[in-house]
This record gives C-alpha cells, sequence and structure tokens, in this order.
C-alpha cells in the first residue's frame, strides 16, 4: 500500500472543502462556516444559471423567436395563432408574462399579480397528482393486494400470503379513526402497530445504510482521489 | 378579485387536467400539453425568483449588519460570481472545458456530498444515546432494524452462518441466513405496512388535491388580501 | 462514577472517531467479505436483459451529487449493460444538480465502448425543471419537453433521436433515483398512464417505500442503496466503487447495532443501580 499525492489543485481544492465540513465533527468553526456559506452561495448561483439555459432559453425564449420569424404578410401574421401540439406559438407569451409576474412577490404592493402564476402551477400539479396518487398509489395497490390466500404445494407462500392478508387490513384498520378503538377493532390496530413498528425498524435499517454509504462515499475521495492510495 | 381570480384559474385548470387523464382526444390533450408546458416554463422562472430572493435577503444582512454578516459577503460574492460566469459562457456553460463547470466540480460536488455525510456520525451518536427500548413496540422496532441492518451486508451472514452452524444450536436449518430473514421482513411485514401507508396517503393527496382545487385549500395564496 | 455515567457522558466526538475510523479502515485494508445476490436485484439485472438487442430505452438519472455513492454505481453499471447490448439510450435529469455529475458517469462508461457514438448510440437531453409535470409532458412528444440536449444540441438534430416520438418508442424505463422527483412519480405519472414498464435504483432511505410497487409489478426490478448497487455489479461480474464499499458498510452497521445494544443496556443496568 502506497500514497500518491494527487498534485492537482482542483483535487486539494475539493478535499480543503471537504476537511472545512467535516471540521463541524469537533465543533462549529469558522472554517465550517465559511464552506457552509460558499455552497449556499454557488447552489443558488447555479440554480439561476440552469434554468436560465435549460429551461427559459430553450422552452420560451428560442420557441417565440421562431414564432416571429418570417411572420410578414396575413399568412404569416395567421400562423402566430395556429397553435400544434409542441408548437404553441404566440401563446407561449403567456407563461412568459406570467413567469415576469412571479417577481412581483419580491415587491410587497404589487406581490399579489404573483398569485396568478401560482395558480396555473397548483392547478397543474393538484390536477395530475390527483390522478396520478389515484391510479398508482391506490387502485394498482389494492389490485396487487388481492392475492389467493392458499397456493397450493407451497405452503411458504401461502403463509406470506395470509401474514400479508392480515398485515395490510390490520395497518389499515390502525388508521380508521372515525371510530373508537374498542373491542376487536382494538386487537385489530393493535397487531396493525406491530406491523407499522416492524417497517420503521426496517426504514431506520435502510437510513443508517444510506447515511453510512455517503460517508463510505467522501472518504474514497479523500483517500483515493486526494491520496492517491494505492 | 385579488383572490378570486387565482381560485377560479386553480379550479379550471385542475380539472382540466384530470379530465385529460381520461379523454385523450386532441381537443382536452393539446390545451392540456401546453398547460404542462407552461408549468415547466413557470417552475423555472421559480427557480430564478428563490435566487433572486436569497441575494436580496443577504444583501439586507450585510446592509443593516446583523449577526454573522461577513459570511453573508462571502455567499452573495459567490452566488454573483457563479451567476455572471455561466451567464457569459452561454448554453454550454457545463461544457468539460468550462468555469462554470469547474465550479461545480470542486466547489458544489464535493460540499453538497459532505453536507449528508456528516449524518452518518450523528446517527451513531443518537443510536447510543437516544435510541432506548421501553416498550413491546419500541422493541419490536429495534429487533426489525438489527436485523434489517446486519443481514443488508455481507459480515451478516457471515455472523449468522458462525451462529447458527455452531454445534450447540442443534436443529437450526443451516440455510438460515441473516439475510434471507431480512428479505422475508422487507417483502411481507414491512411491506404490508407500507402499502397501508401508500393507501393512506393516497386517499389523503386525492381528498387535498379536491380541496385545492375547489378553492377549500387557500393557503398557497398567502397575504392579507 | 460508576462504568454507566461515565459511558452515559461520554463526549460524542470519541463516538465520531471510531465510526471514522471503522469506515477508512477497510477502505485502507480491504477484506473482500462475499457478496450475496437478492431476488429485487436480480430481477432489476433480469429485466433489462431481457430486452432485445439494439432497443431504445429511457434511462432517468434522478440525482445530484449528494447521493453519488450509491447512485453513481447503479448507472454505470446499468448504462454499461445496456450499451453491452448494443441498446440505444436517452437520458434524462430531473434534478437541479444533476446533469454534470450525470454526464461526466455516462462518459465515464461510453470511453469504455470506442464505437459508440453521442447522438446515434446515446444521448443526454439534460435537465428539465418541473418535476411530474415534465413527466406528462414527455408523454405527448419527448422532443418537445427536451428541445435542446445537455450539449445544446438541437435534438431534432440527433440521428437516435429521429425516431423517439413519446414513451411508445421505449420498451422500458431504467430510473435511477435519489429522491423527489424520482421513482415515486415515474410511477404515478408514466407507468400508470402511459403503461411503461420501469426498474428503479433508489437511496437506501428510500428503498423500503417502493417495495410495495415490486410486488404489484408496477417495478420490475429494485436496486436499494450502495449495498443493492454493490449486488449488481456481483451479478454483472464487475467490481466497481460499491462492492469496494461493502467491507466498510459492515463495519459501520455492527458499531451502529452495537451503540443501540449498549445504550440499552447501561439503560437497564442504571434503572436496577441503587439512586
Amino acid at each position: 500500500m502506497s500514497f500518491h499525492v494527487s498534485p492537482d489543485l482542483s483535487v486539494w481544492l475539493g478535499a480543503f472543502l471537504t476537511l472545512c465540513i467535516f471540521s463541524f465533527l469537533y465543533k462549529d468553526n469558522p472554517f465550517y462556516r465559511f464552506a457552509e456559506h460558499l455552497f449556499v452561495g454557488v447552489s443558488a448561483g447555479y440554480y439561476i444559471v440552469l434554468n436560465f439555459w435549460t429551461v427559459i432559453v430553450p422552452n420560451l425564449l428560442e420557441p417565440l423567436s421562431h414564432t416571429f420569424v418570417n411572420t410578414s404578410g396575413p399568412a404569416g401574421l395567421q400562423s402566430l395563432f395556429l397553435p400544434r401540439l409542441g408548437d404553441y406559438r404566440i401563446f407561449l407569451v403567456v407563461p412568459g408574462i406570467l413567469g415576469l409576474l412571479l417577481f412581483t412577490r419580491l415587491f410587497g404592493k404589487i406581490g399579489w399579480l404573483s398569485r396568478w402564476a401560482l395558480a396555473v402551477i397548483i392547478g397543474v400539479y393538484a390536477g395530475i397528482r390527483t390522478t396520478g396518487a389515484a391510479q398508482a398509489d391506490f387502485v394498482a395497490q389494492v389490485q396487487g393486494s388481492l392475492q389467493p390466500l392458499w397456493i397450493s404445494g407451497d405452503l411458504g407462500a401461502s403463509l406470506n400470503a395470509m401474514v400479508f392478508a392480515v398485515g395490510l387490513i390490520t395497518s389499515l384498520l390502525y388508521f380508521f379513526y372515525s371510530r373508537e378503538h374498542k373491542g376487536g377493532l382494538a386487537v385489530a390496530s393493535k397487531l396493525g402497530i406491530f406491523f407499522l413498528m416492524v417497517s420503521f425498524g426496517a426504514g431506520y435499517g435502510y437510513t443508517v445504510m444510506s447515511r453510512i454509504s455517503l460517508l463510505i462515499g467522501r472518504f474514497q475521495f479523500l483517500l483515493e482521489d486526494w491520496l492517491g492510495l494505492r | 378579485m385579488k383572490r378570486e381570480v387565482p381560485l377560479f384559474i386553480t379550479a379550471v385548470i385542475g380539472l382540466f387536467m384530470i379530465l385529460s387523464f381520461f379523454v385523450p382526444h386532441e381537443w382536452v390533450s393539446v390545451p392540456a400539453d401546453f398547460l404542462q408546458a407552461s408549468a415547466v416554463i413557470l417552475v423555472g422562472f421559480g427557480y430564478v425568483l428563490g435566487g433572486a430572493n436569497a441575494l436580496r435577503v443577504n444583501f439586507d444582512a450585510i446592509y443593516k449588519k446583523k449577526s454573522g454578516w461577513p459570511y453573508k459577503i462571502v455567499l452573495v460574492v459567490s452566488l454573483l460570481a457563479t451567476v455572471v460566469i455561466g451567464l457569459i459562457e452561454g448554453k454550454g456553460f457545463l461544457n468539460p472545458t468550462m468555469r462554470s463547470k469547474w465550479i461545480y466540480d470542486w466547489v458544489y460536488s464535493p460540499m453538497s456530498s459532505t453536507m449528508f455525510a456528516l449524518l452518518a456520525f450523528f446517527i451513531a451518536s443518537a443510536a447510543f444515546r437516544a435510541f432506548r427500548i421501553r416498550t413491546v413496540e419500541a422493541g419490536l422496532l429495534a429487533v426489525a432494524a438489527l436485523i434489517v441492518m446486519l443481514g443488508r451486508v455481507p459480515l451478516g451472514d457471515l455472523l449468522s452462518d458462525w451462529l447458527f452452524q455452531a454445534k450447540w444450536l442443534p436443529g437450526v436449518p443451516h440455510t438460515l441466513h441473516l439475510s434471507t430473514i431480512q428479505e422475508w421482513i422487507m417483502s411481507v411485514p414491512q411491506n404490508t405496512a407500507k402499502r397501508a401507508i401508500l393507501i393512506g396517503a393516497a386517499l389523503g393527496v386525492m381528498a387535498t388535491g379536491l380541496r385545492v382545487i375547489l378553492g377549500i385549500e387557500r393557503s398557497y395564496l398567502s397575504g392579507e388580501d | 462514577m460508576s462504568w454507566t455515567t461515565g459511558l452515559e457522558t461520554l463526549d460524542r466526538r470519541w463516538l465520531f472517531l471510531v465510526m471514522g475510523l471503522l469506515v477508512a479502515g477497510p477502505l485502507i485494508f480491504p477484506a473482500g467479505l462475499p457478496l450475496k445476490v437478492s431476488p429485487p436485484v436480480q430481477a432489476f439485472n433480469d429485466a433489462i436483459e431481457a430486452l432485445p438487442n439494439g432497443s431504445t430505452v429511457l434511462m432517468s438519472c434522478d440525482y445530484d451529487p449528494s447521493a453519488r455513492p450509491e447512485m453513481v454505481p447503479m448507472n454505470r453499471t446499468a448504462f454499461r449493460q445496456l450499451l453491452r447490448k448494443d441498446c440505444k439510450v436517452v437520458v434524462t435529469v430531473l434534478w437541479n444538480a444533476g446533469p454534470g455529475l450525470v454526464e461526466a458517469t455516462l462518459n465515464d462508461v461510453a470511453r469504455e465502448f470506442p464505437n459508440k457514438r453521442y447522438g446515434v448510440d446515446w444521448v443526454n437531453l439534460g435537465y428539465k425543471a418541473g418535476d411530474d409535470a415534465v413527466m406528462v409532458l414527455m408523454g405527448q412528444g419527448i422532443k418537445n419537453a427536451f428541445p435542446r440536449d445537455y450539449r445544446g444540441n438541437e435534438t431534432n438534430t440527433l440521428p437516435l433521436m429521429m425516431g423517439v416520438r413519446d414513451y411508445s418508442s421505449f420498451p422500458l424505463l431504467v430510473n435511477i433515483s435519489a429522491g423527489f422527483p424520482g421513482t415515486k412519480e415515474w410511477v404515478q405519472q408514466v407507468n400508470s398512464r402511459f403503461h411503461l414498464p420501469m426498474v428503479a435504483g433508489v437511496t437506501a432511505v428510500s428503498a423500503p417505500e417502493y417495495y410495495p410497487y415490486l410486488q404489484s409489478g408496477q417495478l420490475r426490478g429494485l436496486l436499494g442503496g450502495m449495498a443493492g448497487a454493490a449486488e449488481y455489479e456481483k451479478a454483472r461480474g464487475e467490481k466497481g466503487t460499491a462492492t469496494k464499499g461493502m467491507d466498510a458498510q459492515s463495519l459501520a452497521h455492527i458499531f451502529v447495532a452495537f451503540c443501540i445494544v449498549l445504550g440499552n443496556i447501561i439503560q437497564r443496568v442504571k434503572k436496577r443501580e441503587p439512586a
């Protein structure tokens, strides 16, 4: 095993910033705070530039400029108002204006104008998420739960199917708050809590795995890319 | 007017988007496609607005010399530098030779990765100081967590092989591995509870979506008027 | 002061130090512990392997540098598997901070296939804001949502994109996702509305919530976290960064389990101690 420290200053910068963040583990200090604020500034700047060049320019400004090319004469002017799927011609001015109206939020007195743009966003997302949740998370999940409880020749699969059915029904009953949990409902919801606790435990185990993986990734960078451990 | 017009817009667009799920005809699909394209553009503007707001808030903090204001100068300078460089470099600003790409690779990327890596240390500390088993339910949670954590890694199977193949544990099948138990926990009991939560959450999303579309839920229209 | 009080008041920075050493140690002195391929990972591999050679596949890489250790190995191995099958790959990115990292990952793998050309065998359409709205928008036309690719080319001019219309052009969606927007949204908006079969590689923190989708058939395969990525590498006969990290993962898990057990032992002992 040997170390071959990287001669690349960029790698040294990445390692320095990594160690600045890790220094928080000892205690809060100026190096960590410097790195934290640098990170927030670069992130915000990057988001602005990215969305300008990848959304506003190709999806709004360029199609609008193509729309206004060759519009001399009545046929050309008429074509401005003839949208097709994927080519919305002059109608793209509407989201353009609404997008600019979003910035009125920064100015107190006229901030209410931004609500129109927000209303479009909320309307679109409320619509598509309602149907998405209904189809994928409700209908398909109930469909997937309707499995035979007895599979001849396979005792293990049959037991699993029964445990699955009992677990699903009791977990759902735990969330049924329209009646007081007494008697049979209390027993069922208690059993449901046991299944829920198992799932939370499994979730905790996977969360531990995820966070440790991120730490392993950073150490791999420091040991292999920076210190050149081979 | 200041509230009624947005509520009307939300209702019309929301109902139209729900209709577009069921009706494939172009009288519905083309306007729905336009609305989705508009939403994409508006979200893009929204991110730019977020960055502009961060600039405004921090300029204000520097001007009023609020606590930690020297660090805000670092934030503002780095934000402006990233924006200016990115705008000058044009639409290929993330191509390999660009300064914006260099900032992304060697300033943004290492710090983004490290911020979340810190959590691994705090998870260990919290496991030692705060994870207390005081009830049967908490015990179940702990046992499931331990089996999943150990069963998911190679060392877990080596441990279970050593344990179950020991002569002082006769009768236990040698094919019983911690990873098999872990896989059963994930596919059966864990799955049922997650499915129940998913179904419940779906009902909640549908209800909230309809409340927003019908104007009963108005929290997105923040403000006094 | 009894040992229980001493341990109870232990400065947590000692725990941080032990965690750091247990993670760094196996990276410096690897043990090469054996891996086993679990059924969801095998299913992921088999779903891609079952594709006819030369198919055009949609791959959505929805992650950023904060999830790099888990996502990049999955992305690399899946992209390599697709290129080996001579599949044409159309890549999208729905996370703000993802495009640069995804492009670098794809380029790294593409260099192993000198006969594969950008624009002909694979295309990176880059990032688009809008989350689920983009997913539904792509259903009417991929090029409508992405008029330009990551490198600034008009997508209409790319040879691979000539044959791509909407989701009906793909037999499979390979989704590598670190959270929102990601696998859940692809299932809700694309798998359910456009019936596009999909497989997913996700972070470990979100993997448990996708098991219902796996059981119902909405997902045909699932990779969960770095362990899933390592198992996938083993299934493909490769030894990448995920496999190299599993020794460290093992020791760290043992340590966290030990912390849980020790913390509770201390609590029990203190309860029995006279006040």
